[in-house]
């Protein structure tokens, strides 16, 4: 048996999707949900083959959705939103069903999938596709981050800092840190230039968080936080840090 | 004429000079009028006009001479006195032509600059009307695309409701179409049409979406300009829904303060973790603008934020 899950806001979206389904015997829906955090259990819970997944939704979006789940899963993306990421996404999600749809539409949207998972037991890469969405990094206003059980969404004007660790970065705010699966140059990259800088290898820091930029020793600077903690800079890291503050 | 009897010749004489002089005068002067009236000199033609109307005096004067010579020649007296007087001739005629066609010159720069003057209030005007138009007409696609979605869901299971959610969508969008920025609506019409959007709205989300529309009786007779409450309610919906989990209420409310119409439409939302982008979004600059086109006024949108209501009003001056 396949396992399905539909997360769309839209009752009557998520109904058409199951319609369609019915003559699908093969495919079981294991839960319907009617947001992201809904749906992130969801997927933990059944390990589902195939979501259908819409973008715009209550808190989070579809994308920030998938950013939180961990064992990948083949994402059809349901949705009347014909703009930017889309065409980026046609290489990694199985597919994208723009509403509304045609039953023969959507068949041939599970087709291209039972094709692709017919002979090897390939599952598609979550981080492939979303790094991808990200090609043109829009600039984020948000982060959103998963500790334990709990969904959060952090204001990037919260942000502290945020320090490289292995293959994740911790996201420091006033209650701690968060660990998020991505890379430091996504950040630096998807964060304002001027609110926030790389000031090295492995930190990037909020300007206004900074109070001091103390020298201990020639070409070797440290930068002093509002919240007392001191931040390596590199030579690099420091005169990026003087650009941005007009030094 | 009279110069010329007192100066010895009789009136036969004079009355000829004179009469040729001016007839020629009148006729250079009606030729240099016509002339700039299809014709305007720029800078750099300006010296061929100059010089064609020395031209145009020289020959005056000079036809003058050889025609009055022609008919007069046997009065000896006449002819050196006319010799004499041609600078003074050619000096007068060259004046008259001049100062015509100054005239003229004049006359045409201030019609063409009325023209002028006119074509640009004409020009602002259909710019003023296409931005109102722009402004009004800005109907979100993604609602289009999701209620057609909705209606596609429907035609399966509920065909009755299928048909009249396509009902309630086409006479939302002939509303939103046929609205003229000039013919001001009662807010009762407004309204009703807001409630077409609303209803459409409320198939869409089911139980989640519901509203709560308080107005004063004598409100719904006052002048709204057509579809000013729609983008603000839709940011309301669009607020309220995304940003809540739960089930979300938007209410509208209208009274009358001094002679304006006060709208106020407030819905739930999250402050912490609103994307502040999006607050300030281009339905409640566009509902900004337009009053603004209308009553040459910028304080007649205010926004506040009450814990976790957001509340959006609309001042609407009535015309007296």
């Amino acid at each position: 048996m396949i396992k399905c899950v539909i997360i769309d806001d839209e009752p009557l979206a998520r109904s058409i999707v199951k319609e369609y389904l019915q003559e699908h015997t093969d495919i079981e829906v294991m839960q319907e949900c009617s947001d992201g955090f809904e749906g992130v259990k969801a997927i933990m819970q059944h390990k589902p083959d195939i979501i259908f997944l819409d973008i715009q939704m209550p808190k989070i979006t579809g994308f920030e959705m998938l950013e939180l789940v961990d064992s990948p899963v083949s994402v059809i993306f349901t949705t009347a939103f014909d703009e930017y990421a889309i065409k980026a996404f046609e290489a990694h999600a199985i597919d994208y069903l723009l509403k509304p749809f045609s039953k023969e539409r959507f068949n041939k949207a599970l087709k291209k999938w039972k094709e692709q998972h017919a002979g090897a037991e390939t599952k598609p890469d979550t981080n492939a596709l979303l790094e991808n969405t990200h090609k043109q990094p829009e600039e984020q206003n948000r982060v959103v981050v998963k500790n334990g059980n709990n969904i959060k969404i952090i204001p990037v004007n919260d942000i502290h800092y945020i320090e490289a660790y292995d293959d994740y970065v911790k996201i420091f705010t006033k209650d701690g840190y968060s660990l998020k699966k991505k890379t430091m140059s996504y950040f630096e990259q998807s964060l304002n230039a001027d609110q926030f800088v790389r000031v090295h290898r492995s930190y990037i820091v909020q300007v206004q968080q900074i109070t001091k930029i103390e020298m201990l020793e020639k070409d070797s600077h440290i930068a002093l936080l509002k919240t007392g903690v001191k931040i390596p800079l590199s030579k690099t890291g420091y005169a990026k840090l003087k650009t941005v503050l007009g030094l | 004429m009279l110069v010329f009897h007192q100066l010895g010749f009789d009136w036969q004489v004079a009355f000829a000079d004179s009469l040729v002089n001016n007839a020629l005068l009148a006729a250079a002067c009606y030729g240099v009028g016509a002339m700039l009236r299809w014709y305007t000199p720029d800078r750099k033609t300006g010296y061929k006009v100059m010089g064609s109307l020395l031209g145009l005096a020289f020959i005056c004067a000079k036809l003058t001479n050889i025609i009055l010579f022609s008919f007069l020649n046997k009065e000896v007296n006449y002819v050196s006195v006319f010799d004499k007087s041609f600078l003074i001739r050619f000096g007068i005629a060259l004046l008259v032509i001049t100062w015509t066609a100054a005239v003229r010159w004049i006359f045409n720069a201030a019609n063409q600059q009325k023209e002028n003057e006119a074509r640009k209030a004409d020009a602002e005007n259909l710019v003023r009307e296409a931005e109102l138009t722009g402004l009004r007409q800005q109907l979100q696609p993604h609602f289009l695309f999701n209620s057609l979605n909705s209606i596609s869901a429907l035609a399966g299971s509920k065909p009755e409701e299928a048909r009249k959610m396509i009902q309630q969508l086409s006479d939302f969008l002939r509303g939103t179409l046929k609205k003229d920025d000039n013919q001001m609506l009662t807010l009762e019409e407004e309204l009703n049409h807001l409630q077409l959007y609303l209803d459409i709205e409320k198939v869409r989300f089911g139980h989640r979406l519901s509203t709560d529309i308080d107005t004063s009786e004598e409100s719904l007779h006052m002048l709204i300009p057509p579809l000013l409450l729609q983008p603000i309610v839709e940011n309301a919906i669009k607020f309220g829904l995304y940003d809540t989990i739960g089930n979300v209420t938007i209410q509208i409310t209208s009274k009358i303060e001094n002679n304006h119409l006060l709208v106020t439409i407030s819905n739930p939302f999250d402050a912490e973790t609103s994307q502040p982008v999006q607050g300030t979004g281009f339905g409640l600059k566009s509902v900004q603008r337009r009053l603004y086109l209308l009553f040459f006024r910028n304080d007649l949108v205010k926004t506040e934020i009450h814990q976790n209501l957001y509340t959006t009003t609309v001042i609407i001056p009535q015309k007296i």
